[in-house]
Order: structure tokens, then sequence, then C-alpha cells
């Protein structure tokens, strides 16, 4: 972190503390007349004894509150017992040092929050230690912390962190504490229960659609709202019966704003019902005969255009002309949503003079913006309480539900709760960017893959969020994680192809498409590593080569990826014989600083085309671990997602607009398909990586490739249902 | 009016007959553990118990279940084998499901204390868990098993 950016993250000092949803900023210290400590944004130390830290990045599940307090705590010096943990406010200094806003996205809580957090415990330690120094008159170096206390050893002396904290505030911010060594670490790398988990279980935790009158007592009189938004893309409403649906006992009000026909109610039943009452009639959209095949058709269509040049080095054409093996396949992955289990929602409340919004968010900084815009307020006067999110994926940073709620409560001069029932949730989602891959590679004579020309198609996630924007060289960069990064991005992401392929060309077109896509656990990474490590292995087939051994002799200079490859090999006995009827795939891939690599066990049932996996597993290489449950389970949370889209989804498409609606029509995984799923942590002292994301992306193509493994039947697309699967069985 | 009998307390409310309980219970009652997330019966999320057994409080039309005796996962004791089971193993992500997923549990084990892996699935495949909580669900209905031999109870 640079001084600059540390200094401005302390001088936001101390006092915010939050009633349970932040709806007031209050300072606690002032409240309990207790004197306070607070270096910096994350945290404050009380004369109770107590440390209070609060965390920026929203609880998705994936244990952020716990890990990045496990950082400060640790360098800290301070009693986890003694420790409360909330959910922050959206502020300044909790905006990240890689994306410059406040944002859970890219897996980056760990990657790009380490080394400032370690920082901020640091230097309130350095800072209690010299207030105890001070105190005894003793030099710096004869003092320790531990545990929230300071100790004077040759004089047996002891002074709290709460006797020392209002000594300790009116120190100097050490710019450059001395960070604990790896063998001094008390919390970081050990396990530690998530402190999210107990009022989850206890049903005490509030999501965003938890938000009423009973939990912030400020929000009495709350209309409940659901919007009714068109069936097809670009489709505007031609009638709708407004009285019939203010008829409806509870319905407050129909209002039309730019999303839709909002129905405002004094309850959810009330405001559904409203809602059927409107029965709206549509004019056709966009483009009225767009369904599933057309989607497809388009996205193929697109391959076989002259697209921007992404990437090239060598000589593709030449090398693919001489080689003496060589293949040429195509892959299409469809669009899936994201279908978390607490639906889209948003509430606000809109006064004279302040807004304030209550969303289970990913994207606080955007919402801020947002907020601030439609609400007309100063920004300062305009606040983001972020809830705990029933899932993210992704989908909880789009710029939709929190304008909407914003807009309504500004009109009717209310607080509004706008909730999306689950089939506006999967209607309206910002899927996961469909990619089609046309791939040619080449093999020499001694099995190695000298040549990979690779054209893609997708539609633009940039786009989807501003029609208008600009993209330099007809490239969305955001489309080609996973295959290729932009020239300004990190290196140490390694979003990007682990390969060295000394000719190797990449050609990406964008499709003329109206549906929005977004992030989807790794962005698109998955849906490019599908393509590169079904076709690997394709490869390695074409070059009479073990698939394992034929990726490592690509991957000599790369030793992550090569060590999380050989680890799942070991892991899994690779090599070894598999049982009767069974088949075996191995694939990698590396994101966001992380490499995860997959093997996948199964079988096919011959007459009816269903696959049943047996066995995964994972290994993983995110650097330094800081908690090793969440570790873990994100590895298996993120391969059973990908399972499930391997298994079962796809988002369909009729009449211009959206088909699929619940989830009777949009199967996802459930347990009897769930396989037996073992991880293993490779040991690595490399930068620390993420982990949200990587666990997806391997997952699909090993399955794919075990499909192969076992039938003989190459698949190229997702999702393998049994259909599918028979199909390809029969003309293999 | 309608009266309802909500984890052992009285409640009146004034809906009709016709309104998903799931929404008497959420905004009404104000007992927002019991969670909305599909509103047609398919996930579970909003699973209570009606008299000792497992119930999807979206589809339930609150006139349905005047008298009954209703659960919700507030009025699970703390102590109660699954609850405690749920911590020790972590078995919860983001957690939004599980409230749903632990009255279907616990109204399982009530009627079968040491269910095989059988019936374990043929009860479980009822929800949904977008996180992929699925082997910690099957570890937690472990633990509580044993927790609940251990006790004897």
């Amino acid at each position: 972190m640079s001084r600059r950016s540390f200094l401005k993250i302390t001088s936001l000092t101390i006092g915010i503390s939050v009633t349970p949803f932040g709806y007031s900023l209050l300072n606690a210290a002032e409240k309990k007349d207790l004197a306070a400590f607070g270096p910096s944004v994350w945290y404050q130390v009380t004369s109770d004894n107590k440390v209070t830290i609060h965390i920026g990045q929203s609880e998705m599940g994936q244990g952020v509150l716990t890990s990045q307090s496990m950082i400060i705590a640790d360098e800290l010096e301070a009693d986890w017992k003694k420790i409360q943990i909330k959910q922050g406010e959206a502020l300044e200094g909790f905006k990240s040092p890689l994306f410059k806003a406040q944002v859970t996205v890219a897996s980056q809580s760990m990657r790009g929050f380490y080394e400032p957090l370690r920082k901020a415990g640091a230097a309130g330690k350095a800072m209690l230690v010299k207030a105890a120094a001070e105190t005894w008159k003793v030099p710096e170096n004869e003092c320790k912390a531990e545990l929230g206390t300071v100790k004077h050893e040759k004089s047996g002396r002891s002074l709290t962190y709460g006797q020392l904290c209002e000594k300790a505030a009116k120190l100097e911010l050490p710019q450059n504490p001395p960070l604990k060594k790896e063998e001094e670490f008390r919390y970081m790398g050990k396990p530690m229960p998530r402190v999210d988990v107990p009022e989850k279980v206890r049903g005490k935790a509030i999501y965003g659609l938890d938000i009423n009158d009973g939990n912030v007592k400020e929000l009495k009189g709350m209309l409940y709202a659901v919007i009714a938004k068109p069936p097809a893309y670009g489709a505007k409403p031609v009638s709708f019966a407004q009285a019939a649906a203010e008829k409806i006992k509870g319905v407050v009000k129909v209002l039309q704003i730019p999303m839709g026909i909002a129905v405002c109610a004094t309850s959810t039943e009330a405001a559904l019902k409203g809602r059927d009452a409107l029965k709206v009639q549509w004019d056709k959209g966009k483009i009225p005969d767009m369904d599933d095949q057309y989607v497809e058709k388009t996205l193929l269509g697109d391959l076989d255009k002259p697209g921007p040049k992404v990437h090239e080095v060598g000589d593709v054409k030449k090398a693919l002309a001489e080689v003496p093996k060589k293949l040429d396949a195509t892959y299409y992955v469809p669009i899936v949503a994201h279908a978390t289990m607490e639906p889209m929602n948003c509430t606000a409340w809109v006064q004279k003079d302040r807004c304030d919004v209550w969303a289970s968010t990913q994207a606080q900084t955007g919402d801020h913006e947002l907020a601030t815009k439609i609400s007309g307020l100063p920004p300062e006067k305009v606040f983001i309480h972020t809830t705990f999110l029933g899932c993210g994926l992704g989908r909880r940073t789009r710029p939709d539900r929190v304008p909407e709620a914003v807009t309504i409560s500004k009109a009717l001069e209310k607080p509004v709760k706008v909730m999306w029932t689950r089939e506006d949730d999967l209607k309206y989602d910002w899927f996961r960017a469909p990619i089609a891959h046309r791939i040619q590679g080449g093999v020499d004579a001694q099995g190695q893959l000298i040549a990979w020309s690779h054209k893609g198609s997708s539609i633009s996630i940039t786009k989807s969020v501003n029609p208008a924007a600009e993209l330099k060289g007809g490239i969305d960069w955001y489309n080609m994680w996973g295959l290729w990064m932009g020239p300004t991005e990190p290196l140490q992401w390694n979003t990007k192809i682990q390969y060295e392929i000394p000719n190797f060309y990449i050609e990406f077109n964008l499709s003329d498409l109206p549906i929005p896509v977004c992030p989807w656990r790794s962005v698109v990474v998955a849906q490019h590593a599908f393509a590169i490590e079904s076709f690997m292995d394709e490869l390695a087939h074409a070059a009479g080569k073990d698939p394992l051994e034929f990726r490592l002799q690509s991957l000599k200079n790369n030793k992550r990826a090569s060590r999380v490859l050989e680890t799942v090999a070991g892991m899994a006995g690779w090599g070894k014989p598999t049982p009767q009827g069974q088949g075996r795939g191995i694939a990698q891939a590396a994101c966001f600083g992380s490499w995860v690599a997959h093997v996948a066990d199964l079988s096919v049932d011959k007459s009816t085309g269903k696959i049943k996996v047996h066995k995964v597993y994972v290994a993983v290489d995110c650097g330094p671990v800081i908690n090793p449950g969440p570790v873990v389970e994100q590895m298996e949370s993120g391969t059973i997602m990908g399972l499930s889209t391997v298994l079962k989804e796809q988002v369909r498409f009729a009449k211009g607009g959206v088909a699929t609606s619940n989830f009777d029509d949009y199967r996802i995984i459930r347990m009897s398909e769930v396989p037996e799923i073992e991880v293993q942590i490779v040991k690595s002292t490399d930068k620390i990586g993420g982990i949200g994301e990587p666990g997806v992306p391997p997952l699909a193509p090993a399955v794919a490739n075990a499909v192969f493994n076992a039938t003989g039947a190459r698949i190229r697309r997702i999702p393998m249902t049994p259909e599918v699967v028979l199909a390809a069985m029969k003309t293999t | 009016m309608i009266s309802l009998n909500v984890n052992g307390k009285s409640y009146k409310v004034d809906v009709s007959e016709d309104v998903p309980l799931l929404w008497v219970l959420r905004d009404h009652l104000k007992l927002t553990g019991t969670k909305y997330s599909c509103g047609i019966g398919e996930c579970g999320s909003c699973t209570v118990h009606i008299n000792g057994k497992a119930a999807r409080s979206c589809t339930i039309p609150v006139g349905d279940v005047k008298g009954k005796k209703i659960t919700t996962i507030e009025g699970l004791p703390e102590s109660h084998p699954v609850k405690r089971a749920w911590i020790e193993e972590q078995v919860v992500q983001c957690g939004y499901c599980q409230p749903g997923v632990m009255m279907q549990v616990a109204a399982l084990l009530s009627e079968n204390r040491s269910p095989n892996p059988e019936k374990i699935i043929g009860a479980m495949d009822d929800v949904i868990c977008r996180c992929g909580t699925y082997p910690r669900i099957k570890k937690g209905i472990r633990k509580a098993v044993q927790l609940t031999r251990k006790e004897g109870k």
C-alpha cells in the first residue's frame, strides 16, 4: 500500500459504530463513555479492552468477515475472544486497492487486502507498545504485546490495550510498522470457526430481503414493491390496468418508472396481487423471434466472421500448415443464470436530508453513486448499509435493484422495499456470458503442442452495462479472462491460458444480442477453461500422449500450474486403471492469482446417457492460507457449482425474451448428484491468491474429458444432459 | 383476524386466508428466519414445521394452519442437535437456504433417529443450496445423529 493511501485510510479514524444495520453513524465510544483508539478504518480499541472490527468486504459465505479480521487481530496481537466483528458501512477507506472501489469481486479480499490489513493491525500494535513504553519510561524494545496486553518483563509491569488506548490515540501513526514473521502468526494459517455461522444457524442473520420495520425501527410505514417488467428485451408497455391494481386491498400506488411498472403496497402479498391485476400488454420488443436457436446461431455464426486480434505470437498459419497432426473443434458454452438463493431486492428511504439504502450488495461504491445521482442529495448524505448476501456470484454488482428502490422511495417519500420474485430474478438476470469457440491446434512429430489458433464469440460484459461504451480495438477484455489478459491488467492475476505455445493467435468477436451478461463466479474463466482444457485433451490423444504428461510438457516454466496438476494426479492415482466402466478426466485452470486442478471419476449409463460422477479430486495453490476451512469450503462449493453447469443448467429463450421461469424449469444440482470431493491445499509461499472463484473453471472440462474416457464420445458443449450424452454416444 | 400458534406463542393477524404462510411469518410477525426463494415449493428455503412435520410455507395458505402448531427456525431450540451440529461442522456458507434445510433435517431426525444414506438423500434432495453445501449437510446430519445418541434423547 502506498504511503498516501495508508494515510487516507487513517484519516478516517475512529468513531464508526453501527447499529445492527448501520442506520446511524454513531460514535459508540461517545455513547458508552469509553475512550477509543482507532488507527485505521477497520478497527477500534476501546477502554473496556474490546476490539471492534469493521469489514468493508461483503460476506456472502466465503468467510471474509473472519479471514480479514484474523489478519488484523494477528498483527494487532489482539485477543480473539474480545473481538467484535461487524459488516462495515460504505466508506472511502474500504475501497479496494486493486479496483479503487468498495467491491467484493474477482476473489480479491485476500490478494487485495492482505498487506493493508496486516499493516493496519501492526500499526496499532506498535502505537500501543509505544504508549506503554512512554508510560513506563522504558525502551520500546523491552516491551512486548501479547493478546491485548503490553508487558514489560524486566519490571513485571503490564497494561491492557484498553488502559493504553487513550494515550496511543495521541501518537503518530507509523508508516512502516514491523510485520510479524510467519512463525509468529497467532491466527493466520490456523483453522478459525467462521464468525457469521452462529447467527445464520439461529435464523437471526439479516439478509437484504429481511430488512423491515421490525429490525430497522426507522422504517415504520415501509411499503413493499414489485415491478412488472417486459417479457421481451426492449418491449414497451402498450396498456395496463392501473385502476384494477390500485383496487386490490393494500395496494397504495402504481407507478411507472424507467425500469417498469411498480406496484407499491402495504404487504408483499398485496404488491404481488396488484401486479397480477395490472395485466400489462407489451409490444413485441427488439427481436421478437429470438429463441435458443437464434442465440446459438448468432454466436456460432460469429465464429465465421473476421474479428479483432487479441493476441499473436509466432506464425500460427505457417505452423498449422506444417504440423504432422492438427485438430479443429468447435465448443459451445450456453447462457446460465446466477440464481442466488436470495432473489434480488433492495430497501431504500429517501428523505429530505438523507438517503439510506439497505442492500445485499457486492458493489457499495457503485450503489452509492447511483443512489446519490437518483436521490439528488449530496454524496455525504447517502448511506449504503450492507446486509448479509444470500450468495453473490457476481450478480450483486449490477446497477439495477438499488436504482429501483431509490427511485420509488423518492417518488413516494416513503421507505420502500423492492422485491424480485424468483421469476423476476431468473428473467432479468445479467447472465453468465455465453462463449462459442473454434480452435485449431497442432502438435509436432514429438507430440509437443506448437500451434493454437483460437476464435471466440461472446456477448460483451462492458456493453451490457453501458451500450455506448467504446471498446478499444473492439475488444472487451472482461470477456477474455481465462484466455488472455488485457494490457492494463496486473500480471499477477494470471487470469489467462497457462500453456506456453510458440505459435498462438486469438481473435474474438462480440455478438449483437440484447441479452445482458455479467461476471458469474470466475467471470468468463470457466467458459474459456471448458474449451481450452477439452481441446488440450483432444490434442493429447491426437499426439498419442497421456493427458497429464501432454499438459506438463507445455508447462515447463509454470511451476504453480504443474504443481497443482501433479498433486491432483497423485491424489487420484492418475495412471492406474479406473474401475470397470468408469472414466477419468483431468483439467487445470488459473485465475485471480490461484491455481486449481481437478480430476473427475465418473460413469455413464449407456442406455440413458446419464452421467454419475463418483469422485472429484481438487488441488489448489492459493499462496499463503489465512483460514484453511473456507479454502476447502470454496473448492467444494466451486466444484459443485461447476458440476451443476456441466450436468444441468441452461437458460431458455423464446419470443425475444427469457423463457426460463423458476426452479422447476431451471434445474440446479441437488444432493443426490453430488460426488465425494477431496481437496488438498498445496503448501505455497508464493503471492496470496483468491479462493472464491478459482474452484469452478477446471471442473467442467475434467468431466468432459472423463466422459470421453468412459465412452469415447467427445462432447463439446454443456450442459451434458442425458439426451446430449446419448446423442453423442450414438454418433461415436 | 386469524389466530396462529407460532413457536409456542399466540398471534392474531389481520390477513385474508389465502395469503401464503411465508409472508405472514416474515412480514407480519417479523420472523425473517424463514426465507423466500422460489415461491412454488421447489427449493425448501421456506421450510417450517406444521405439527412437527416439514412443510413449505410459501405454498400453504395461512387459513390452512389455524390452530396448528407452527415452528420456525427461531423456534427450534438453540440446544437442538441440528443447530449445534451445523455450527460444529461449519455447514453454512451464504446461509440463506439453511434455515429451511435445518428444519427439513430436524423433521427427518424426529421421524428417524438414524437415517441411512438413502433416507437422507430421499429427504434432502427436496432442497436446493446454491453454495453447494451438500457434503457439509451430510456431515451435519451425521453429527446431529451422534449428538442425539450421545445424550440419549
